[in-house]
């Protein structure tokens, strides 16, 4: 097999198994029957787990987006030398960032913008715009001074410099810090669900709720197939990425 | 040409360029040398305005650099550097066309000119063109370096150091190959160096720095034999003085006319250190001098080696 065909066959057989637990799960009730006999409706049906799992990638998706917009601009801003006394600033929010639990967001989210998507999507974005903006600040501080010292003498102007020489150099890490960004979404967005977002989290929480461990299994094996799904798509546009912009 | 007035660059209080003029004529390969700090990068980046002056002018063909807008300033001289800072993201083919594009050329006439480079740089026959930066020895990442920095035809070329990181062979062949292009292209090549036997050997006039003033400006004869200071005597001349002046002396300058067809045979373009090394190698005292086509010139003496001639 050809190194592209491996590196297809890595991207596809996580969204196979997603793929196939969708068409599953729905049909297996008499397997989750014969292994907890004692509930009585051992499948998760108030909402089609395809539904679900739709809602949660349009959930993810478009915090990722707001959270890439956001953690690029911001990290391109701070490391202009126009704007550069904002760095330490943006560095130390970004890390403290990190340091609140998104369940405490939502808790703040939720009396400001009520229940349902929008405090999910509040605690997303904030939550995935951190990795991103801490990994485009490494990244372009990392690129090789020479490589920039040899540009600003060859004549390239500033934001030409930025798209042709920083951004295609930077671009490894900066992708990685998108991966990371929607992993951990696809994590915390279950957690939306405990404030009425139609996430793959109602099945675990309505679980937990009603002590049903057969709907805890099921949100969460469909969680974890969507967050490797997501990675191995997200790791195929990384090493495009890397090979340049331009 | 290239005219520095009273240029004075400040870092705090230190002036690191101290009050400095020089005049460099077009064609010329002028050598900056000196010890570590003595200001001669900083000097050489002034002029592409990658460090700006606090006091003086830096006059291009008698035009102020501060009126050029500062991207076409640099586009039209060539910028090569120890470090080379090729793009590990492009190729070489893509690295050598980096200020063409940016200027602007058509796709037809990059491509030619890259061509054109590869040969002139011999990275021809090595099938570099798509390869990238990591995948060269360090001596072809230079050769690439140096052919960037010539691919706009810049009529200026600024070169910092750049064969400062090769082992000795390699700064030897590079040593060549920029001789040869300068003498094929007639760019003016500002060539900042730590290294004396370098800026002997590549310095039509060469310029002695050390502490952000010039010591002595002059060619590589006349700071051997006219030191203007101690400090010049002591940096120019070495341990051996006298050998350092038979290695910038050509052969062609002394030789006399004469027969001697079963003597060791000697290039009239050798200098006289060569031919020394010759002599005693073959425990010979007299040389057969020939041109580049084999041809027979004259003889060398062991005796013409004293005299003291231009």
């Amino acid at each position: 097999m050809t190194i592209a065909g491996r590196g297809a066959w890595r991207i596809a057989w996580p969204c196979l198994a997603l793929a196939l637990l969708l068409i599953a799960l729905p049909r297996m009730g008499p397997v989750f029957h014969a292994w907890m006999p004692e509930l009585r409706a051992p499948v998760y049906t108030r909402t089609s787990f395809v539904a679900l799992t739709a809602a949660h990638i349009g959930l993810v998706g478009m915090a990722t987006l707001i959270a890439v917009v956001l953690g690029l601009g911001i990290g391109i801003l701070a490391t202009r030398p126009a704007t550069r006394s904002l760095l330490p600033t943006v560095r130390a929010v970004a890390v403290i960032g990190q340091t609140f639990p998104p369940v405490a967001v939502l808790a703040i989210a939720v009396p400001l913008l009520g229940f349902g998507a929008a405090p999910t999507l509040l605690a997303l974005c904030l939550y995935g715009v951190l990795p991103v903006l801490g990994q485009t600040v490494a990244g372009i501080e990392n690129v090789s001074r020479p490589a920039l010292d040899a540009a600003d003498g060859m004549g390239y102007g500033r934001w030409r410099k930025l798209w042709e020489v920083e951004l295609p150099l930077a671009a490894g890490p900066i992708m990685a810090g998108v991966r990371l960004s929607a992993i951990v979404s696809v994590g915390t967005a279950t957690i939306g669900s405990a404030v009425g977002a139609s996430t793959l989290g109602a099945p675990i929480i309505e679980g937990l709720v009603s002590n049903n461990t057969a709907y805890v299994v099921q949100g969460a094996l469909l969680v974890a197939a969507l967050a490797m799904s997501i990675d191995a798509v997200l790791a195929w546009i990384e090493r495009y990425v890397r090979r340049g912009l331009v | 040409m290239i005219e520095l007035d009273h240029v004075t660059r400040r870092y705090g209080e230190t002036a690191v360029i101290d009050d400095l003029s020089l005049r460099i004529e077009g064609g010329e390969l002028f050598v900056l040398v000196g010890p570590s700090g003595s200001g001669k990068s900083t000097l050489l980046r002034t002029i592409n305005r990658l460090i700006s002056i606090d006091d003086g002018a830096i006059r291009i063909d008698g035009r102020d650099v501060r009126e050029v807008p500062v991207a076409s300033l640099r586009r039209g001289i060539g910028y090569a550097i120890q470090s080379v800072g090729l793009f590990p993201h492009r190729t070489v083919a893509e690295n050598i066309a980096t200020v063409p594009r940016l200027l602007g050329w058509p796709a037809a006439r990059i491509r030619a000119r890259v061509d054109e480079l590869i040969a002139m740089l011999q990275l021809d026959g090595e099938n570099v063109l798509d390869r990238y930066p990591h995948a060269l020895s360090g001596g072809q990442q230079q050769r690439v370096g140096v052919a960037r920095a010539l691919a706009a035809e810049p009529a200026i070329m600024l070169m910092d150091e750049p064969f400062g990181a090769l082992d000795p062979l390699t700064r030897d062949a590079l040593q060549s190959s920029i001789q040869a292009i300068h003498a094929q292209t007639g760019t003016t090549i500002v060539f900042v160096t730590h290294d004396m036997d370098e800026a002997l050997r590549l310095g039509e006039r060469i310029g002695l720095m050390e502490s952000g003033r010039l010591l002595q400006v002059g060619t590589p004869l006349e700071l051997l034999r006219d030191p203007a200071c101690e400090r010049v005597r002591a940096f120019v001349g070495g341990e051996n003085p006298g050998l350092r002046e038979l290695s910038v002396r050509r052969v062609r300058s002394v030789l006399r006319d004469g027969e001697a067809s079963s003597a060791p045979a000697v290039d009239a373009d050798a200098t006289l250190q060569q031919a020394l090394a010759t002599m005693l190698e073959h425990g010979s005292d007299v040389l057969r001098v020939r041109d580049a086509k084999g041809t027979t010139l004259g003889v060398l003496h062991l005796t013409d080696l004293l005299a003291r001639k231009p």
